[in-house]
């Protein structure tokens, strides 16, 4: 295949992915998109392999067969719970082919490169084994962090941030080593940078409290997009540069989305601990809320959700955690039949991942145009009847609103209190993730629903069948 | 322990300490119900109902307040007719008594009580406090007192209470004046403005307004410099020349309503008397006047507690037992108040009294026969408290909150102008194919930007997994590493990238079609 041909192909993949990643912006294109992306790839991998500069076809043949069943597995085992999960484990392997490609290609350089293309050409593979090693170390940090392998909490050295810089420091220094240097004395340097921007990784993740992971998992997103745009630039292909830009700029958004929710600033969730340092400490000085913590137990609730005519349902990562979104759709259902107005609200911020929520109600066969966005569905709190609550607390939490000495003051919230009444689901009184007292449990119209949120469910639902098993009975 | 549920004996008293739901909650708090025969009948409850929760029905009153461990009333104890022996004399030694105590009137009774060497909680007693609203019976007392006094009114009166057009005329609304918007005010306002009058409503509170407000009602104001918000949120008495523009108010407004309804109380004296001999002359005949003060000597000069009269085709009302005649839903709250306290002191399995509860300290009047009554000040109310919180926030700390944008929108700047200054440096020194691959980048990096913002943030997570996928292009970069001696380090290198990449590929297009397909409308 002549290079113009090659050239050709790698622009129509690159036109496939930004289409792939452009019919995300509905439900309805979204299936269409996806398949322009695998469409986009397969026309990427073909022309590569077909553009005379790749040989040893069995070799390749049989890593991409072993890698895709792999893939496959792991695609069709996942439980949507688990998503958080497989995406940052995907993440780290496109980190680890960055640093590897790096690698590969220090060893054996492309031919007929002159001193400056050189220079030019090394400074490439540094950044990329930096950015690639960092993303690859991190997702595994996420992942154990998100699997429960590592504690969910942060973890925080002293002069952690001295510690981040003096990394940076050392690395820019050994690069300085490596670039120029001959392949022999230049290894050392690269190695001794990729083991410690693999520190680096690590440490970044670990300082970041659990309440944060949705902005660790998008930028590590955008990290992976980094690493192959930085691999573009040490081939020399647009393709590379064009996928990893699209990315690195996609997570970078999310990454934006996801701290505009919570209201902090991106540098303080890259440079970590927010979570914890700044959170701890005012939760325990600041006033206790006021007012009596009200229980309810199932049944009750039953009744409160038969009696009313809008239900809001909020769930957070509690809801996933328990794997109740199945019958949580079963009671919408029986409320809907009852000619009730039942809708899902979701904070940009609730679960582990940016919509991960949609996800799991979506698994749940719950219609995605029952589900709405916090800025869709703010305003209609006040004309609600009953809330139920799942498993989420900081995205629900009055004091972001109107307690400056909050440490998530400012962070946009549900205002579920606003409805007539809602029922909060937990298993106890902990506070969330930020470590934040959450004075919604305090208010006088907010039940409180303990216990296991599954089996809570459940036994709402129980109770709703059984009155209307009652019901149909009477008449 | 065993919680005793006596039949009420005073006369007209229909409600009772507990309903077969509230006596239900009383056995999962671990206690063990006894219901005297008949304790419910008032309230349209069955024995067989109280029986059916698990519930032990005793027959005779005095078998019962021997038994119990803790007796559960709604009225203080009294001379039991029946049994001829006051109730106070019933209640075992050093036995417990929750009810409705009035202690500062009833000094005689807890003599009696203190030689038994009682333990007594008065309900009357719970201090207005936010964390014990649950268990505020006079509040739920007063909610169905407001709403009953609307009912009663409603049963007198002459006329619809909303305005009508009807083919055979006009029919004008009834207007309402409801003086003290407290609880039962409120009730008193929420249940008028139902049934479609036109209500109005005088506190001498102004904090109250804009409950008054969003009850539908309209709040009549005088202009004077006082508050009378007095402790634990009841009102106090005011200065002369705010009484003399109140009475000049009322005076106005009881030539105009057709019905009064008055809440007024201050706690410790006799009712204000608020409504004159010469205003009640001076209103329409048919008007209704319900008093619910009558039972502290009436907002009106012409009140007789517990009687109905006619004063020149006015019908002032003063019955003193309204919850009363509202027996189901008064026994059903105050029932559920009285768990609420004894869920709060413990249940049976750890039942205490706990002097250190404020709730419990203030209910508590005597203590093992001791006299506890009246415990020491209770902080302010939490809303003061939160007032005072909310003034006290540093200035600085706004200062600081509003300079954040600007200093975002600088560092922004500064951020695009060192960007420029080193695309210039790189262009300086850069060669041409790094430049063209730079163009390419920083273009794709807006393609993305763009392309990203319109995604739908419920679509966030196969957005992940697809740029998951597409990240899997790094598999060309391994590719071209493959293709050397098997053996070479290079080539290794290159193969084990090109296994990862491809599980990326497959997996995260794989996954995401799976997550795609999930979404139906």
């Amino acid at each position: 295949m002549p290079e113009s041909l090659v050239t050709v192909a790698y622009l129509i993949s690159g036109i496939l992915f930004i289409l792939s990643l452009g019919g995300l912006s509905a439900q309805e294109s979204a299936r269409r998109g996806n398949l322009f992306g695998i469409v986009g790839m397969a026309l990427a991998v073909l022309a590569t392999a077909l553009s005379g500069k790749v040989g040893g076809y069995p070799l390749l043949f049989g890593c991409v067969a072993v890698g895709g069943l792999i893939g496959a597995l792991l695609a069709a085992r996942v439980a949507m719970t688990s998503m958080p999960e497989l995406v940052a484990i995907l993440h780290s392997f496109v980190g680890l082919a960055a640093v590897l490609v790096g690698f590969a290609s220090t060893l054996a350089p492309a031919a007929g490169m002159t001193g400056v293309e050189m220079a030019i050409h090394e400074v490439e593979v540094f950044i990329g084994v930096f950015v690639g090693a960092i993303t690859f170390t991190g997702s595994i940090a996420a992942f154990a962090k998100l699997r429960g392998l590592i504690s969910g909490k942060p973890l925080l050295l002293p002069g952690r941030h001295w510690l981040n810089l003096v990394i940076v420091l050392t690395s820019i220094v050994l690069g300085t080593r490596f670039v120029g240097a001959p392949l022999e004395s230049g290894l050392t340097p690269l190695l001794i940078m990729t083991g410690l921007s693999g520190l680096l990784g690590v440490h970044l993740v670990l300082a970041i409290g659990g309440a944060d992971m949705p902005v660790v998992v998008s930028m590590l997103n955008s990290y992976s997009g980094w690493a192959a745009a930085a691999a573009g630039f040490m081939l020399s292909n647009d393709l590379l540069i064009i996928t990893g830009a699209l990315v690195g700029s996609s997570g970078a958004i999310l990454s934006y989305i996801m701290c505009r929710a919570m209201n902090r600033s991106f540098i303080s969730v890259i440079a970590g601990g927010f979570g914890a340092e700044e959170g701890a400490a005012p939760a325990k000085a600041g006033a206790e809320p006021a007012g009596e913590v009200v229980a309810i137990e199932a049944p009750e609730t039953g009744d409160l959700l038969r009696e009313a005519k809008t239900v809001i349902v909020v769930p957070g990562y509690g809801m996933a955690v328990a794997q109740a979104q199945h019958p949580l759709y079963e009671i919408a259902k029986l409320l809907k039949e009852r000619g009730k107005k039942v809708r899902f609200a979701i904070h940009p911020v609730a679960g582990r991942l940016p919509g991960h929520m949609n996800v799991l109600l979506a698994e749940a066969k719950v219609p995605y145009d029952v589900v709405l966005e916090m800025e869709e569905i703010n305003e209609d709190f006040p004309e609600t009847d009953v809330v139920l609550v799942i498993g989420a607390n900081d995205i629900v939490n009055p004091g972001a609103l109107d307690d400056p000495s909050s440490p998530i003051y400012g962070m946009p919230v549900l205002e579920v209190w606003k409805a007539k009444t809602s029922v909060v689901m937990k298993r106890s009184m902990a506070s969330g993730y930020a470590g934040v007292d959450n004075p919604l449990f305090y208010k006088e119209n907010t039940r409180m629903l303990f216990g296991d949120a599954k089996k809570n469910v459940d036994a709402i639902l129980a109770a709703l069948r059984e009155k209307r098993a009652a019901a149909a009975a009477a008449e | 322990m065993k919680v005793g549920i006596p039949r009420e004996v005073h006369r007209g008293e229909r409600r009772v300490a507990a309903t077969p739901e509230t006596s239900a909650r009383l056995t999962k708090l671990g206690f063990e119900v006894l219901v005297e025969s008949g304790a419910g009948e008032g309230a349209s409850f069955r024995d067989a109902d109280y029986e059916k929760v698990g519930a032990r029905i005793v027959p005779a009153a005095v078998a019962l307040w021997g038994e119990a461990d803790i007796v559960l009333k709604v009225q203080p104890p009294e001379l039991h007719p029946a049994a001829e022996v006051h109730e106070a004399e019933l209640l075992r030694e050093k036995g417990v008594l929750v009810s409705f105590v009035w202690p500062a009137k009833n000094g005689e009774l807890l003599d009696r009580l203190a030689e038994r060497s009682a333990t007594v909680l008065a309900m009357d007693q719970i201090p207005r406090i936010t964390r014990a609203q649950k268990m505020d019976a006079l509040s739920s007392m007063a909610n169905i007192a407001g709403y009953r006094a609307v009912i009663e009114a409603a049963s007198f009166f002459g006329r619809f209470f909303t305005g009508q057009m009807t083919a055979a005329g006009k029919v004008p609304p009834a207007k309402v004046l409801v003086i003290g918007a407290g609880v039962a005010g409120l009730a008193a306002i929420g249940a008028a403005r139902g049934l479609g009058a036109i209500v109005r409503a005088f506190d001498t509170r102004p904090a109250v307004k804009e409950q008054v407000q969003s009850m539908g009602a309209e709040f009549l104001e005088i202009v004077v410099e006082e508050d009378a918000a007095g402790e634990g949120g009841y009102a106090k008495e005011m200065s002369a020349e705010f009484i003399a523009r109140e009475m000049a108010l009322f005076a106005e407004q009881a030539r105009d309503v057709d019905i009064i309804i008055t809440t007024a109380l201050i706690p410790g004296k006799p009712a204000p008397v608020l409504l004159t001999d010469d205003m009640v002359k001076s209103m329409r005949a048919g008007s209704v006047i319900v008093d619910l003060a009558a039972e502290n000597g009436g907002n009106c000069a012409l009140t007789r507690p517990g009687q109905v009269i006619d004063y020149r085709g006015v019908t002032i009302i003063g019955y003193v037992d309204l919850p009363s005649r509202l027996a189901p839903t008064a026994s059903q709250l105050y029932g559920t108040n009285l768990t609420h306290l004894l869920a709060d002191m413990g249940g049976a399995k750890s039942w205490h009294i706990d002097l250190d509860d404020p709730v419990v300290r203030g209910a508590l009047v005597l203590k093992d026969g001791e006299l506890m009554w009246p415990p020491p000040k209770v902080e302010p109310s939490p809303q003061e408290k939160r007032a005072k919180k909310a003034t006290t926030i540093p200035p600085g700390d706004i200062v600081r909150a509003e300079k954040k944008p600007e200093q975002r929108s600088a560092s922004g700047v500064v951020v695009l102008a060192l960007i420029a200054v080193l695309l210039f440096g790189i262009g300086l020194v850069a060669p041409k194919e790094l430049l063209s691959h730079l163009t390419v980048f920083v273009l794709a990096c807006f393609v993305g930007w763009q392309v990203i913002w319109n995604v739908t943030p419920a679509l966030h997570t196969p957005l992940m997994s697809v740029t998951n996928a597409i990240s899997g292009i790094i598999i060309v970069g391994g590719m071209l590493q493959i293709s050397g001696r098997f053996e070479a380090a290079a080539t290794i290198l290159g193969a084990v990238a090109v296994l990862v990449a491809t599980i990326n590929i497959s997996g995260g297009f794989l996954v995401t079609q799976r997550m795609l397909r999930m979404f139906h409308r």
